[in-house]
C-alpha cells in the first residue's frame, strides 16, 4: 500500500499533450499548480481555486475537469491534455480560429479552460446544438464577453469541423 | 488557497482502507472523485492528517442491478451513472436529477457516494436517495451495515457514517409500475447550489415530496395527492416546518414560497408521469 508522506516530495508521472512528463510534489499539491509550476505549462490558468470558475479546466483521460480540485498525486498515470495540446506552436486549431474570428475572447483569462471543454464537446458531438454548448459553458465564468460571442464561436467551429470531415 | 499538509494513501484493497480508518479514523478522510473534498481541503474546512484515495481499488467502480435496486459503488462517477443503460426507465428520478448535480465538468470526476457522504443540505443525490427510500452500505473493520437514507442524514454535512466507516455503495430502488417521478430545482444559475430542490413520487394512494436546500438536511413528507383540497395547507405546513433561514442566496420567505409552488408543481408533474 503506497503511503506518500506529507512532508516529502514524490515523483509523479503522467502524459501531458502526448508526451510523458514527470516531476516531484508533496501530496497536497494541486494538479493545476503542478502543471504550471513544476512542469512549466502555463497555458492552464488558475482563477478561483475551488472549482467554481472553470478557468483551470483540462482534459483528463479525455473528459474535461477542473485541475484545481484534483491533487497532482491523483493524476499518476493519467492522460492529460491542456490548451497547449490543441495545435502545434504558432498555429491555431479550428476552434481557436473560430474564437479569434468571432471575438470569443477579450482578456483571455477564461479562454484556455473554455477551449478544453468545447474541444471535448465538439469531438463527442460534432452536431452540438446551441443549448448543448450553453450547458457546457455553464461550467465556466467569463466576465468580459457576456458569452454570446463564445456561443457564436463554438457554433462556427462546429460548422467548420463538419465541413472538414463531412463523413465523421 | 492551498490544502494543509497530509499523508496520501493510494489504497489497493478495501482492507487497507478499513485499516487506516480503524487506526486513524478521526484524522482520516476518504478521497473518491474529490469534487467536494479537495475544495474543503483548500479552504481548510477539512484538515485531515491522512487522505485515502479509493479510486484505484478493484470492484468499487461497479454499477449494477441488485435486489430491485441500482447499486452504485463508491468509485462510480456521476457521469457513469448518467450513461447507465436504460437509466430513464429503470429510475427516472435519478435520471432527472443528475443533470442538476454540479456541471458536466465536475460530474466527470465526482462520485455518487461522495456526494452522499458529504451531505450538503442542498445536494440533489441525497435528496433522490431519501425520496426513493434508498439505502447506504457502510463498511468498517467491525463489519457491514445498511442504513436507510431517511436516518443517514442527520444535519449539515453530518451523517450516520462513523469515523472508522466508509460508504461502500448506495442503493437506489428501481422504478415501480404505477408510480410517477419528478424533480425540479431553482438556483441562481444551472449548476449552482439549489435554493430549493424538490423530488416527488406519486402513486394511486400516496404522494411523497422531498425538499432540499431549506432545512439542515434533505427532508421528506407524505402529502395529500394532487387534486386533494388539503394539499395547499399541507404544503404550507411543510414549508414552515422546514425552518427556512435567510442567507446570501435567498430569503426564508422566498424559500417557503418555493416549497409551496415548486413543491406543488413537482407533485403535479409526478402525478402526470404515472403509468
Amino acid at each position: 500500500m503506497p503511503r506518500l508522506s506529507a512532508s516529502s516530495q514524490h515523483r509523479i508521472r503522467f502524459t501531458l499533450n502526448g508526451r510523458l512528463v514527470s516531476g516531484f510534489a508533496e501530496p497536497r499539491m494541486l494538479l493545476s499548480d503542478f502543471i504550471r509550476h513544476v512542469i512549466g505549462a502555463t497555458g492552464t490558468h488558475v482563477g478561483c481555486e475551488h472549482g467554481v470558475c472553470g478557468a483551470c479546466t483540462v482534459q483528463i483521460d479525455g473528459a474535461p475537469a477542473r485541475s484545481c480540485i484534483m491533487l497532482a498525486v491523483q493524476a499518476e498515470g493519467a492522460d492529460i491534455r491542456t490548451v497547449e495540446g490543441l495545435a502545434p506552436p504558432t498555429r491555431l486549431s479550428p476552434l481557436q480560429n473560430a474564437f479569434r474570428d468571432n471575438y470569443g475572447l477579450q482578456c483571455g483569462f477564461c479562454t484556455p479552460g473554455i477551449l478544453m471543454s468545447l474541444d471535448a464537446l465538439l469531438r463527442d458531438r460534432p452536431d452540438a446544438t446551441e443549448p448543448e454548448i450553453r450547458e457546457v459553458l455553464s461550467g465556466h465564468l467569463c466576465r468580459c464577453t457576456g458569452y454570446g460571442s463564445i456561443v457564436k464561436a463554438a457554433l462556427a467551429a462546429a460548422r467548420r469541423l463538419r465541413e472538414e470531415s463531412p463523413h465523421a | 488557497m492551498k490544502p494543509a499538509a497530509f499523508d496520501y494513501v493510494r489504497a489497493e484493497s478495501l482492507e487497507e482502507v478499513l485499516d487506516v480508518l480503524a487506526n486513524e479514523g478521526t484524522d482520516a478522510r476518504v478521497l473518491a472523485g474529490g469534487q467536494t473534498l479537495i475544495p474543503m481541503l483548500s479552504m481548510r474546512m477539512a484538515r485531515p492528517s491522512v487522505v485515502i484515495d479509493i479510486m484505484r481499488l478493484p470492484g468499487l467502480d461497479r454499477i449494477e442491478g441488485a435486489e430491485g435496486t441500482i447499486r452504485v459503488g463508491a468509485a462510480v462517477r456521476q457521469r457513469h451513472v448518467e450513461q447507465y443503460a436504460n437509466l430513464v426507465s429503470s429510475q427516472p428520478l435519478l435520471a432527472a436529477a443528475l443533470p442538476w448535480v454540479g456541471h458536466a465538468q465536475t460530474r466527470h470526476r465526482g462520485t455518487v457516494c461522495g456526494s452522499v457522504a458529504h451531505a450538503d443540505p442542498s445536494a440533489e443525490l441525497p435528496l433522490v436517495l431519501i425520496t426513493l427510500k434508498g439505502e447506504i452500505e457502510l463498511r468498517s473493520r467491525r463489519g457491514s451495515r445498511r442504513v436507510a437514507a431517511e436516518s443517514f442524514f442527520i444535519g449539515i454535512m453530518s451523517t450516520d457514517c462513523g469515523v472508522d466507516e466508509m460508504i461502500e455503495a448506495v442503493r437506489f430502488p428501481i422504478a415501480r409500475a404505477g408510480v410517477g417521478y419528478a424533480f425540479r430545482e431553482i438556483g441562481r444559475r444551472h449548476g449552482d447550489f439549489a435554493i430549493v430542490a424538490c423530488a416527488a413520487t406519486v402513486d394511486a394512494r400516496t404522494a411523497r415530496l422531498a425538499i432540499g436546500g431549506v432545512a439542515d438536511r434533505p427532508t421528506v413528507r407524505d402529502l395529500p395527492l394532487p387534486g386533494d383540497p388539503g394539499l395547499d395547507d399541507a404544503l404550507d405546513a411543510f414549508a414552515w416546518d422546514l425552518e427556512a433561514r435567510d442567507d446570501l442566496h435567498a430569503t426564508a420567505e422566498y424559500r417557503r414560497q418555493l416549497v409551496r409552488r415548486l413543491g406543488r408543481q413537482t407533485l403535479e408533474e409526478a402525478a402526470r408521469c404515472r403509468d
